[in-house]
Order: structure tokens, then C-alpha cells, then sequence
């Protein structure tokens, strides 16, 4: 395609080739993006056969063009998954990521009534892992890749922030059987730990929150 | 406790199941080596008979020999249910996908590994267990064992199985322990290996068989059926 | 008489929240069920309104542009959030932290205001870690805090490099559980085209749903706005690519007067532009000039590669103007400096735009893996995008737009001059005078979200208790639509040559060439006669392909940038008016002998908020004097 350089950044490299079809009078392509910093979670491609492009550890946003070579034909699809429809073109419905979220991923906490901040001190160790989890960007990765289209790791990440966390605590039980069956709902599939989610989300999140999840899940269930 | 078994219904309940049947499985599949390995005795197979015999008398054995049948079955139609469900979960597949950039053969295809050793399962029950258990054969089971052997097919069906199934359980031992929850950060490494060693004794230990007696390595063949 | 109340609660400053929480009227439970909010935006500051405000039981609906309310842009700011908690036993206190802003703002900001923020900001971070939001912690588990952009104490809380993101993600959460519970009602992927008025108040708005292109009608008894800052007005900026001013412009054009528009901040650390086709610009964090020394070559148009240029041929020119302060200085400072050698003809790249920081010298005293603990996430994403590796060759930088100060005038409820309409967040024009400090946004958008508008907007809602929802027949409602849709076919009517982008692009470069970081009389009249023919050139000759009633990416921008182009058109009339210099606003006729901004407080010690008086005339100018109680303003000096 020309007009693009290696400085360029894969989106935008669409967007020098939607500018084209604009000036010639046809309808651009439609995708998702915005923070164009790696961090919102907004942009969502399967680069010749994987989520986000070839590069690890990266979005599509900062993907950039040098990672190509010279004449190459590239393949961009739209996540696919029955529980992510597609709207159009490469942009897809994400909805079921907010009623798994909707369904438990909170501390039930009104404003205003929290203790001092440092009344509860809390493990650096487990304050960090809650963090490491709590960095995803819901973007929907680990969906795309996973060959049974399932939000495992999605999921897990939010269970696993908050069971790590003293805040967390008293919901813990509720929280994963709500959120587990409400993924469920939504029409993801079952995890078969093949761990392509965890080696394909830009983020890094590791499948052991999965398993923290799964123990989490255990736990509850038997408890009830 | 009728809510807590609710949760076999879901996805990460069902994943459980698959976890605690197959660690049975694999459990019996140990078992079953250990009974096997008397076959190199070279005491004619004597040992082996008197195993046999007690694995086929005792009651509590018999017991459990129904729970081991029932393991197999829930295990694999669960994995039934499994497969359909994600079959279901991505109506459209993708045109271009490389799955092997971001996970393993064996992890993506235990439906395959396992529908093959069901297969040699079912091949196997045939030639040993069914006529043992049910019939009155005239021959014992080490001269079975080691006859049937001598046939190259057969022998090689073996091996090819046993290679399968040591890719089966490479991804099922480990991921088993990470369904139950242990898999942290700090025993990841450990457990994985653990899962490939384990995979690894049973896959020589069972491959072995076809190997030694249709080579008649050590004078294995020859020390039963001979006598 | 002037038509600005601020309605700053009596009594001493330190009293006036306090005294005002305890006196401002209340709804009953039961009255807040009937009464309809709609929070427009949801990032900080509008996802945390939304939330506290379903909580406390009023019936709330949210809008975001976004298909979640966890993507807005507040998830992008990385460094930290402002508190006066002085866990660090600095000697950090309340008093402290308002002096500081109201000094970083160059004392163009309102003090009550101020107070109010930085009493709030220790609430803030009890509420984020109680809703699990994972800050930095000391090995002791305590919460651990950092210093940032040039103030004495540790007050910054932190969650690695991103902080926005936790503390989004936290109010994201909470937005959750009230849409689980149905108290708040979530439209993403839609966007406001038009404010609602019936007899003068704020009555509702009209959406336009960006999947189905179609346009829906909204009641609400109050309408909130949190819709962020306009920098994309200069088309590059650090600002996510959807970040528009369209909601704010409308409440503008409906009577909502406009505080300050000119006060932009201008990052100096960001990745220099590196072509045309560039879509966005990407911020380094601040704290990179904790150890990076910013230089450029002595001489004139130097192309020797930077390892090359020895260290008597290298002027280090932040060190050597700012002995006190060398890397650290302030934000505006840094960034007109750089522009200041850039403009000699001493800038580097290929583009002469930008200038080094260079960490060879920290690299060297403290070691590498030193430099990488610190900086390793934001080296590699550097590297990623500019393909160089900082370990070894300098990073270049070049000032962006960041955040306006800028935004809808408020009094001290947060209400714009129409009744019940209320701005939040950097859609108000703020706490932060002329520029904004560090660590200090996060702290605003929260502050105005969980903590003053839950309190401010009962105030008024009090009075609505007898009014049901009207009808969205109502024929004002009726009429706001048949405008937006005449508005949208006459942009898909034009059927001209330019895309979007080209005319977003001219905008752009109007903006940045004459109302970026140096201002001048000459130049912003050039200016606003430019503005005002792009502004036809736009009517005339806008391409929008595609169809109205579907997903429309290019519709939405074109009407976003049709704002923009009017919006710019008010900050350089802002920028002509205030003909001195402050904060981010340089004014290139008032600067001391030295080159530095140089305030007039005789004349301009006013909030300078503007009122529409219909397209094509000359908007109108309202004062709000300043008055200073308990800081005395001075000339800022980083010497």
C-alpha cells in the first residue's frame, strides 16, 4: 500500500487508507480506537492471525508499521466471538465484558463512608499481585484468542484483584458465583487452559488468576 | 449441598469435573502400570496372574472398578458438553489464526488425543479385559498380552496410542492441578514439570510393552509364551 | 451589574464547606426516586457523579461515547493523584496544598474553590482504597506517596505508572453496581448533540446513538456535564482521538458562559510529531526530568547524531536559565523554553522540533538497572514507537497539548449559568487558574464527582420535587431535535472535497501556530480572520461520506470538529482580550527582561467568562474579579 512508512503506527496506517477511500468516495472502515496510548482498551484486531498483531505485550495502537515487511498482504478481522457481535466492519459489541462486570467485579462501597486510607494495611506482596491483575484494559484479547472464545481470564482478573484484597473480603463468595454464571450467560465459552489468553493479552496478565479464580469458585460453591 | 452441586453446571464446575475425573483417571492409569511392569519379571508371568487374579477377586477392587468405568464416562461426556458449548461460543472462525504463536499442540487438542484413546480404549478392552472378566479363556492374560504383541499392527497401534496419551495427560496433569487452583506464581514452573513427568513414566512405562515383546528384548516374549 | 454569582458561601475560608454541607437543603428519599439526572460523560469526574448520585437514589442516566464507561480518557493520566493526607510527615497539610495550586495556577484561580479541593482530596483516597483500588504500597503495607512537578512535599498517591487507570477503573465499579441494582441507567456509544432548555432551565438533551445514527430524547431535572478538556481544538494534542467539545459548545451556545477558554497546558515531555499522517501525540510522564537532562546542540542546525556532539558544544538551557529549579521547573516554563531553542534553530530530529533528554550522565552515577526500575515501562514504550532505545541514544521530546484549564464557567455548586445545568471535571474551567500542577487532575475530577456535586446539586433539586418529568414531546424537545437533524443534513449536504481530517488538520495548525505556547497580538488577529474562513471553508466544502441513520465515524467527527472550529475562534478572541501573560497563557508583549511571563494583576485578576451572543456576533465578555484573602499574589520565579 503506499503512503505508509515504518514510523507509522497501525492504526495509523488505516487511517491513511481510510483517507483514501473518503477521497475516493467510498465508505472508510470502520474500527474501534481511541486513547491511541495502549491503555483504554478500545482497539480490538486479529492481525494475520492473532489478537493485536504479531508483537507481544502491545495493543494494535502501538503496533507500528516497521513490525511488517515491504509488500506484505495483512489479514485484519474483528474479534470473533458469539458473545462479541459484530457491528460493523472491525467493530464489535463488548457488552457481555459489562454484565460480567455488573454482576460482582465492585466492593460494595457508598461515597462517603470509607475508613482512613491507611487503617487497613495491606501485604505489598498481594498489594502488588491485586495490581498486576488489576491492570487489564478489557479489550477483549484473551476472547479473541482463546479457541473457545472464553473470558476466563477477563473474569478472573477482576476476581482475583479483589479476593487478593482485604476490601474485597465480604462479598468474596457472592462475587464469584454471580460473576462465573453471568459469563456463562453471556455466551463465552469454557476454559481448557491452553493459556493463549495470558500470551496474547498486551497487558501480561498471567493465567494464575485464573487458577486463583478457580479455587476462589471451589471455595464458594462447597461453602454456600 | 443440592446448591453446591449446582455448580457443575457452570463453566468453571464443569471444568472441575473434568479435573478431578481425569486425576482418577490418571490415578488407575498408575495403578495399571505398576500391574503391567510385574510382566517383566520373566517369572513366566506368575506375578502377573496372581495380580490379575486379586485385581479380578477382591470386592472392594470390583468396587471401584464401576467407579473407574464411571469416571471414564462422565469424563468424556463432559468433555462432550465442553466441546459443544465452545463450538457454540465462536459461530464464525477466523480466516487466518495462529494458534500456535500463543499455546501448545497438545494443550488445543485434547477432543482429538482423547477421541483416539477412547478408540484404543475400546480396542483394548476387547483383546484383554472383556474376555478375562466375562469369558473363559484358555490361555492367561500375560500369554494374551504377550501374543497379541507379536502382531506388528497391533503393536504399532499401541505405540502411536501411548505416545497420544502422554500428550493428553502433558496437558492434562498440570492443567488439572491449575483447575483445582494451584497454579501461583510461585510453583507455575513446578507444576509443569511435575505434569510432564508424570506424563512422560506413564507414556515409556505403557510403550514400553509393545516395544519389549514384539522385539523380544530380554527374553520378555519368549519367557511366556514359550512356557 | 454583573450577571456572575459565584456564590461563595460567607465566612472564613476554611469554614465555608463545612458550613455549607451543614446548611444546603436536602431531597427525601423518596423525592429522589422521581427526579431524573443525566451525567453526561464518564470518566473521573462524570463516572463518579453517576455513581454517588444513583447511590443516593436519584434515577440517573449516564452517556459515554465510548462502548464503556471505562474507556474515557481519565484511564490515561499515569502519574498520580494529589492528597494532603502528609503521610509522608513532610509537613503537608490542607493549607499547604491549596497555596500550592493557587500558586501553580499563577492566582487565576478562585480561592474558596481551591480551599474546598484540597480539603476534599484526603476523602478521595480513603474512598478509591476502600473501593479496592490498588495503590502503591510501602513494605510496611502502608500506602506509599511520591513528589511531583516542583513541590516541596510527597503528596502524589500512585498505582504504578497507571494511576488514572486504577482510579477509573474504581469509579467504573462502582457505576456497576448501580447499573446492576438499576438505579443508573448506562448509554455508551452515544453522544450529546444538543442541550434541552425549557423555560430556562436544563431540562434535558438530545443524543444522537452513534451505532444506529439515530437520535434519541432524554429528560432529565438537571443535566451534568463531564465531558473532559477540548485540546484536540489543535488537532494533535495528548487528548484520546474522540475527545471533542461538542456538549460543552452547545451548553455554550444555549447561554452557559465560558471561563477562560485561552488557558491551555502544554506538556513539555512528550514524542516529538514525526509525519503528516500523525493522528495523536503520546505523552512521557513527568517524572523522567527527575533524571533526563534536556539539551540541545549549541550551534545552529546541527546534524550530528547526539553522541557525537561533544559536551562543551551542548547547551544544557534549563540547568543554565534556571539554576534553582534546572530540569524541574514547571511545566509552562519547560515547554516555552524548548520552543524558545526550537525557534533559534537549535531543535533536533528531522524536524527541528524537538530537543533531547538525555539520561546518559544518570545512567552513568546511578547505573543502568537504577534507570530501568524507574523509567523501564516508559523506555520501552518509546522505544515501541519511535523504534530507538533511550538506554543509549537521547530521547527527543517536544512540548503537546495536555489539558485545558479552560471550560464551562461554574459558580461553587459547579453550576454553569443555566439553571441545572452543572460542569465537572476539566469541562469546567476549574481549580486551576492558568496551569494546571501535576497529580492534580485526578484530584479535581474526583473531588467534583463523589464529593461536591452529590452535596451541590441538592441544592437546587430541592426546588424541582413538585416538577414531574416532562414529556419528551414537549415541544422543546421537539424543536432541539428538528435543529440537530437540519444540522446533520446540512453537514452531509455539503458533498465538498476536504475530509474531515484536512479541515481538522488546517484547524490544527491555526490553533498551534498562533494560540499555542507564545502568544502575540499581531498573530491572533491573523488568526481570527483565518479561523473565520476555515470556518466557511468547512460549511462549503466538507466531504462526509456514508449515510446518516448508521455507524458513521466520520459524521461524528465532522460534527465534533464544526465545534471546535467555533471554539477556536473563542479562545483566540480570549487570548487577544487578556493581554498579559499567565501560566500556560504567554502573551508575547508582556514578559519581564528576561523572557519570562510577566502577569498584569491591575488589570486582569478576573475569570474571564464569556457569553454567546448569537453566530456571527462578537460574544461578550463578563468579569469575575479575583479577589486573593489569604495568598498574596507574586511574580513566580524558578531562578
Amino acid at each position: 500500500m503506499p503512503g505508509v512508512n515504518t514510523h507509522m503506527s497501525f492504526l495509523e496506517m488505516l487511517d491513511v487508507l481510510n483517507d483514501r477511500l473518503v477521497r475516493d468516495g467510498k465508505e472508510p472502515i470502520a474500527f474501534d480506537h481511541d486513547c491511541r496510548e495502549g491503555i483504554c482498551g478500545m482497539c480490538s484486531m486479529f492481525i494475520n492471525g492473532r489478537a493485536h498483531g504479531p508483537l507481544t505485550g502491545t495493543t494494535t495502537c502501538q503496533l507500528h508499521m516497521r513490525f511488517f515487511n515491504d509488500g506484505e498482504t495483512v489479514t485484519i478481522e474483528p474479534w470473533r466471538a458469539a458473545a462479541f457481535p459484530v457491528i460493523k466492519d472491525l467493530v464489535v459489541d463488548r457488552t457481555g465484558f459489562e454484565k460480567i462486570m455488573q454482576a460482582g467485579g465492585y466492593v460494595s462501597v457508598n461515597t462517603g463512608n470509607a475508613p482512613d486510607a491507611n487503617s487497613i494495611p495491606i501485604e505489598k506482596a498481594k498489594s502488588d499481585e491485586a495490581f498486576d491483575a488489576a491492570a487489564c484494559i478489557g479489550c477483549g484479547a484473551c476472547v479473541a484468542s482463546c479457541k473457545n472464545a472464553s473470558a476466563m481470564l477477563f473474569l478472573s482478573a477482576k476476581v482475583s484483584q479483589l479476593a487478593l484484597l482485604p476490601q474485597g473480603e465480604p462479598e468474596r463468595r457472592e462475587r464469584v458465583l454471580n460473576m462465573v454464571k453471568t459469563h456463562d450467560e453471556a455466551g463465552f465459552g469454557n476454559c481448557t487452559n491452553t493459556g493463549a489468553c495470558e500470551a496474547e493479552c498486551p497487558k501480561g496478565i498471567s493465567i494464575t488468576h485464573i487458577a486463583r479464580l478457580n479455587r476462589e469458585y471451589l471455595r464458594a460453591s462447597l461453602t454456600k | 449441598m443440592v446448591e453446591s452441586l449446582k455448580m457443575f453446571y457452570t463453566s468453571v464446575g464443569r471444568k472441575l469435573v473434568m479435573a478431578l475425573t481425569g486425576l482418577f483417571l490418571f490415578v488407575f492409569l498408575l495403578e495399571h502400570l505398576y500391574g503391567n511392569l510385574l510382566l517383566y519379571k520373566l517369572d513366566v508371568g506368575k506375578a502377573f496372574e496372581e495380580y490379575s487374579a486379586f485385581m479380578a477377586g477382591n470386592l472392594i477392587i470390583r468396587a471401584v472398578e464401576y467407579g473407574l468405568f464411571g469416571g471414564i464416562i462422565i469424563h468424556i461426556l463432559d468433555a462432550l458438553f465442553i466441546t459443544l458449548a465452545n463450538r457454540k461460543a465462536r459461530p464464525i472462525g477466523y480466516a487466518v489464526s495462529h494458534q500456535s504463536k500463543n499455546s501448545t499442540w497438545y494443550s488445543r487438542n485434547m477432543g482429538l488425543t482423547g477421541s483416539i484413546i477412547l478408540f484404543f480404549l475400546i480396542i483394548h478392552l476387547r483383546t484383554f479385559f472383556f474376555p478375562h472378566r466375562f469369558g473363559h479363556p484358555e490361555t492367561t492374560m500375560a500369554y494374551d498380552v504377550a501374543n497379541a504383541f507379536q502382531t506388528s499392527w497391533y503393536a504399532a497401534l499401541y505405540l502411536v496410542s501411548m505416545v497420544l496419551l502422554g500428550s493428553h495427560l502433558n496437558h492434562g496433569i498440570q492443567s488439572a492441578f491449575h483447575t483445582l487452583g494451584r497454579n501461583d506464581m510461585k510453583y507455575r514452573k513446578t507444576l509443569k514439570s511435575v505434569g510432564t513427568i508424570l506424563a512422560l513414566i506413564i507414556m515409556i512405562g505403557f510403550a514400553s510393552f509393545p516395544i519389549v515383546f514384539y522385539f523380544d528384548l530380554f527374553g520378555a516374549a519368549t519367557n511366556i509364551l514359550a512356557n | 451589574m454583573s450577571k456572575l454569582n459565584s456564590k461563595i458561601p460567607e465566612g472564613s475560608l476554611e469554614r465555608k464547606w463545612t458550613q455549607y454541607k451543614s446548611t444546603v437543603r436536602l431531597v427525601n428519599p423518596a423525592n429522589k426516586r422521581r427526579i431524573e439526572i443525566l451525567v453526561i460523560g464518564s470518566g473521573l469526574a462524570g463516572g463518579a457523579a453517576a455513581a454517588s448520585l444513583a447511590e443516593m437514589g436519584y434515577s440517573v442516566k449516564c452517556f459515554a461515547f465510548q462502548d464503556s464507561p471505562r474507556r474515557a480518557h481519565s484511564i490515561a493520566a499515569q502519574g498520580g493523584i494529589n492528597a494532603a493526607k502528609n503521610y509522608a510527615n513532610d509537613g503537608d497539610s490542607v493549607y499547604r496544598l491549596f497555596y500550592d495550586t493557587v500558586k501553580g495556577g499563577d492566582y487565576r484561580a478562585r480561592e474558596a474553590n481551591v480551599y474546598r479541593l484540597a480539603e476534599i482530596s484526603n476523602a478521595i483516597i480513603d474512598q478509591c482504597v476502600a473501593q479496592g483500588v490498588p495503590f502503591a504500597r510501602e513494605y510496611g503495607g502502608l500506602l506509599d506517596n511520591r513528589s511531583f512537578g516542583g513541590v516541596q512535599v510527597s503528596r502524589t498517591f500512585y498505582a504504578r505508572g497507571q494511576t488514572g487507570q486504577q482510579l477509573l477503573l474504581g469509579a467504573y465499579s462502582s457505576m456497576a453496581r448501580q447499573i446492576y441494582k438499576g438505579n443508573l441507567k448506562m448509554y455508551n456509544r452515544h453522544e450529546m448533540v444538543e442541550l434541552v432548555k425549557i423555560d430556562g432551565k436544563a431540562r434535558g438533551i438530545i443524543a444522537r446513538d452513534l451505532v444506529t445514527g439515530k437520535l434519541e430524547r432524554h429528560f432529565g431535572h438537571a443535566v451534568v456535564l463531564a465531558t473532559g478538556g477540548y485540546g484536540n481544538v489543535f488537532y494533535l494534542s495528548t487528548n484520546a482521538m474522540g475527545s471533542n467539545g461538542t456538549a460543552i459548545w452547545k451548553a455554550y451556545k444555549q447561554g452557559a458562559f465560558f471561563g477562560n477558554p485561552c488557558f491551555t497546558q502544554i506538556h513539555p515531555t512528550c514524542i516529538p510529531v514525526s509525519g503528516d499522517y500523525q493522528s495523536k501525540l503520546t505523552l512521557m510522564s513527568e517524572s523522567l526530568r527527575n533524571d533526563g537532562r534536556v539539551w540541545v546542540p549549541k550551534g545552529k542546525a546541527d546534524k550530528r547524531k547526539a553522541e557525537e556532539i561533544p559536551d562543551e558544544e551542548r547547551d544544557y538551557y534549563l540547568e543554565r536559565r534556571y539554576p534553582a529549579f534546572g530540569n524541574l521547573v514547571p511545566r509552562d516554563v519547560a515547554s516555552r523554553a524548548a520552543k524558545q531553542v526550537c525557534d533559534e534553530g537549535r531543535g533536533v530530529g528531522p524536524s527541528g522540533l524537538a530537543v533531547y533528554l538525555d539520561f546518559r550522565d544518570s545512567i552513568k552515577r546511578l547505573g543502568r538497572h537504577v534507570i530501568q526500575e524507574r523509567y523501564g515501562n516508559l523506555f520501552e514504550m518509546y522505544e515501541k514507537i519511535t523504534g530507538d532505545d533511550p538506554y543509549n541514544t537521547p530521547m527527543r521530546i517536544y512540548p503537546a497539548v495536555h489539558y485545558t484549564m479552560g471550560g464551562l464557567w461554574v459558580d461553587y455548586n459547579l453550576m454553569t449559568t443555566i439553571p441545572g445545568l452543572y460542569a465537572l471535571g476539566e469541562c469546567n474551567f476549574s481549580d486551576h487558574g492558568a496551569n494546571r500542577l501535576g497529580a492534580s487532575a485526578l484530584m479535581q475530577g474526583l473531588a467534583d464527582g463523589y464529593f461536591v456535586i452529590p452535596y451541590t446539586i441538592g441544592d437546587y433539586l430541592a426546588d424541582e420535587i413538585r416538577n414531574p418529568a416532562t414529556a419528551t414531546t414537549h415541544p422543546a424537545f421537539e424543536e432541539a431535535e428538528a435543529k440537530v437533524k437540519e444540522r446533520i443534513e446540512k453537514l452531509m449536504n455539503v458533498k465538498g472535497n476536504q475530509t474531515v481530517e484536512d479541515l481538522h488538520k488546517k484547524l490544527g495548525k491555526i490553533m498551534w501556530d498562533y494560540c499555542g505556547m507564545a502568544r502575540n497580538e499581531e498573530g491572533l488577529k491573523k488568526a481570527l480572520g483565518m479561523i473565520r474562513e476555515l470556518k466557511k471553508e468547512f460549511w462549503s466544502d466538507v466531504k462526509i461520506p456514508g449515510e446518516i441513520n448508521d455507524y458513521n465515524n466520520e459524521l461524528d467527527k465532522a460534527g465534533r470538529v464544526a465545534d471546535f472550529i467555533e471554539l477556536g475562534e473563542l479562545m483566540i478572541n480570549d487570548a487577544l482580550m487578556r493581554r498579559e501573560s499567565c501560566g500556560g497563557h504567554f502573551r508575547e508583549e508582556s514578559q519581564t527582561e528576561e523572557g519570562e511571563a510577566k502577569r498584569d494583576d491591575e488589570n486582569f485578576s478576573f475569570v474571564a467568562a464569556w457569553e454567546f451572543a448569537g453566530d456571527g456576533s462578537d460574544p461578550v465578555l463578563n468579569k469575575e474579579p479575583l479577589t486573593f484573602d489569604v495568598v498574596h499574589p507574586t511574580q513566580r520565579s524558578y531562578k
